[in-house]
């Protein structure tokens, strides 16, 4: 169970001083390496005793690991670049200005001083009886709590569960999805770039991991492409409290419009399900049309079709509807119907 | 290795949640080490099975194709086997890196094999020669002989076998324990997982009980992993072969059934020209 305790279980602490260095750290000891990147989640999971890893590799020595880079077709961000510092770099708040409000909204500036983007989109899933070290589905047991007639679930999926009813909590992956994102992973192998939406897992095919990471992968950066920058964007978080606080729900779209109708768009969600959600289904209904209420409204219909709720959550059915119609239209032109 | 994967429920008791997955390695060498053990034996020791010669009459009676399997024990065995390799694919390959939607496939296969048991059951209870498929007096005594006469103790020749040869019969023993054990307690189980066809209830016994549910589906299924080898391999060894025919045509040709089966204790019928249906009852 967990109990925090005064100190971290014992284990062995290694900081590598370059990326490669770090690969190989990571390859040599397998599952029994825990790769540190802020160190906001992971000292969660150690002060809590849950995760008791042999090897902790913390990154925060790997300088070529940090820092925005323009290229020619889009941004690079390192995997251990801040939160604050993606908030506040020129280039991504003049062209890609949904992700700097997304990180923008991450938990309190303290957080964002420290926790990375690596780390943002690699945390794992929020849900009080998996984090509080109760053998679930999640942690490797043969039940769910939170999925139980008295099981508190306020704050878990309307879409994806299957036995895990976890949502994924990071504020930045819906802007990196709406923005296209690739994410580069090096292992022993080579480098592997994959698509945003693509780097995440959902229960179904493995409910112990969230995303695909395996021992030995190391994050390196995340590529955005030059494809929506100076888009139309929007950003929502709805969350209990305004600072230091999860989303009950976020929303990002990237979108080109041609006149007032829609060309090219780009939608995603996140703490709806145990991945990211990506509302293919939406971009495709609404591509070509124009960017009014009434497409607002469609598209939000659209996107709470199959949504499933548990005893407690059934208020994010509407919030979703309503929170994608804004990502279409804004807040002024949509307005919220419950 | 530890046996059983052990967790702490949410009043800290120590409870099981299912078994140790390195079991799965531990049944395929098992059911390597059986193949290897018997291909040995049988090229090495050949044994002799037989006792008396069959009489001309009695061979003179006995059809071209001696039938052995209905259409619905035939159907029913490859339904069955079909539930069985989609139960042991979706169980076993996420367990070794392959992922996909496992669950949902894998309850269904469940279910595909719950229904098709149950019907064998009733069939073959109502319709078949039930007893056919149980070791008998006759099946104890030769398998003595047979032991006596491997060490090369003095014993008389084991008669010819039955419908069934006794390794069969203690084979479809041990499968119908293994397969009654994954079905009762996966039937169980999908109280808790999604599906259209029962409301979850996790709660329904207590977690030690359930651990105990989920550790005996682990054994009774990774037990399958070598239960089907060895039944794959008896299948493809090439004097084993007429009886895989069987399992698809229905009948045997009669030199193998003189050879092999003692129509004293298999009584074969006079071979009808139509069908076969009811083979099964002889």
């Amino acid at each position: 169970m967990a109990v925090i305790r005064d100190v971290m279980p014992a284990f062995e602490l290694l900081q590598p001083g370059s990326a490669a260095d770090a690969q190989r750290l990571l390859e040599q000891n397998g599952e029994a390496a825990w790769v540190m990147a802020g160190g906001m989640d992971s000292f969660d999971w150690l002060k809590d005793r849950i995760k008791k890893p042999r090897v902790l590799v913390d990154l925060s020595g790997v300088d070529e690991l940090r820092g925005v880079r323009v290229t020619s077709d889009g941004v690079e961000i390192g995997a251990m670049t801040t939160l604050t510092e993606i908030a506040n770099h020129a280039e991504i708040k003049k062209n890609y200005g949904v992700l700097a409000e997304a990180v923008s909204l991450v938990a309190s500036p303290q957080i964002r001083n420290q926790g990375t983007l690596g780390g943002n989109v690699s945390q794992d899933v929020r849900c009080w009886y998996y984090r509080g070290g109760w053998p679930c589905y999640r942690a490797g047991g043969n039940i769910c709590y939170a999925d139980t007639p008295v099981g508190r679930n306020r704050e878990h999926a309307i879409f994806g569960g299957d036995r895990c009813i976890a949502v994924h909590p990071s504020d930045s992956v819906p802007a990196l999805i709406a923005l296209d994102a690739k994410f580069v992973v090096q292992s022993a192998k080579g480098e592997r770039v994959i698509d945003a939406e693509d780097f995440y897992i959902g229960p179904q095919d493995d409910i112990t991991h969230i995303n695909i990471l395996k021992p030995g992968d190391l994050l390196t950066a995340i590529r955005i492409p030059a494809t929506f920058a100076g888009a139309r964007f929007y950003f929502e978080k709805v969350r209990d409290r305004n600072v230091w606080d999860f989303p009950l729900m976020n929303v990002a779209s990237a979108m080109k419009l041609s006149g007032n109708n829609i060309d090219q768009i780009r939608i995603a969600v996140n703490a709806v399900s145990p991945r990211p959600m990506r509302l293919k289904n939406v971009e495709d209904a609404v591509r070509g049309k124009p960017a009014t209420p009434e497409t607002g409204e469609m598209a939000g219909k659209l996107a709470i079709e199959g949504a499933k709720p548990l005893q407690f959550n059934a208020y994010k059915i509407p919030l979703m509807r309503n929170l994608v119609k804004r990502s279409i239209t804004g807040v002024r032109e949509a307005t919220w119907t419950s | 290795m530890d046996f059983i994967t052990w967790a702490t429920s949410p009043w800290g008791q120590s409870v099981p949640a299912h078994i140790a997955w390195g079991l799965m390695w531990v049944a395929v060498i098992a059911g390597f080490f059986f193949m290897v053990a018997h291909a040995i034996y049988v090229a090495v020791v050949t044994p002799r099975r037989v006792a008396e010669k069959i009489s001309q009459a009695e061979a003179a009676a006995v059809p071209e194709r001696v039938p052995r399997h209905s259409l619905a024990a035939r159907l029913f065995h490859w339904i069955m086997a079909v539930s069985m390799f989609a139960l042991l694919i979706t169980a076993f390959l996420p367990k070794v890196g392959v992922e996909f939607n496992w669950v949902l496939y894998h309850w269904i296969a469940g279910l595909l094999l719950t229904v098709s048991v149950i019907f064998h059951i009733a069939h073959s209870s109502f319709f078949l020669d039930f007893w056919s498929i149980w070791p008998d007096r006759q099946d104890v005594r030769d398998s003595v002989n047979r032991v006596l006469r491997f060490f090369g103790k003095p014993a008389p020749p084991p008669k010819r076998f039955a419908k069934y040869p006794l390794e069969n019969k203690l084979y479809h023993g041990v499968i119908m324990i293994a397969g009654l054990a994954v079905i009762v307690t996966g039937l169980f189980m999908m109280k808790r997982v999604p599906s259209i066809l029962t409301p979850r209830n996790p709660y329904l016994f207590s977690d030690f009980t359930w651990g105990m549910i989920y550790v005996l589906h682990g054994l009774a299924g990774v037990s399958f992993i070598a239960l089907i080898m060895v039944h794959v391999y008896m299948g493809i060894r090439p004097e084993k072969l007429p009886i895989t025919k069987s399992m698809i045509l229905g009948w045997m040709n009669r030199d193998f059934y003189l050879e092999e089966h003692d129509p004293q204790r298999w009584a074969v019928k006079p071979e009808k020209k139509r069908s076969y249906a009811g083979s099964d009852a002889d």
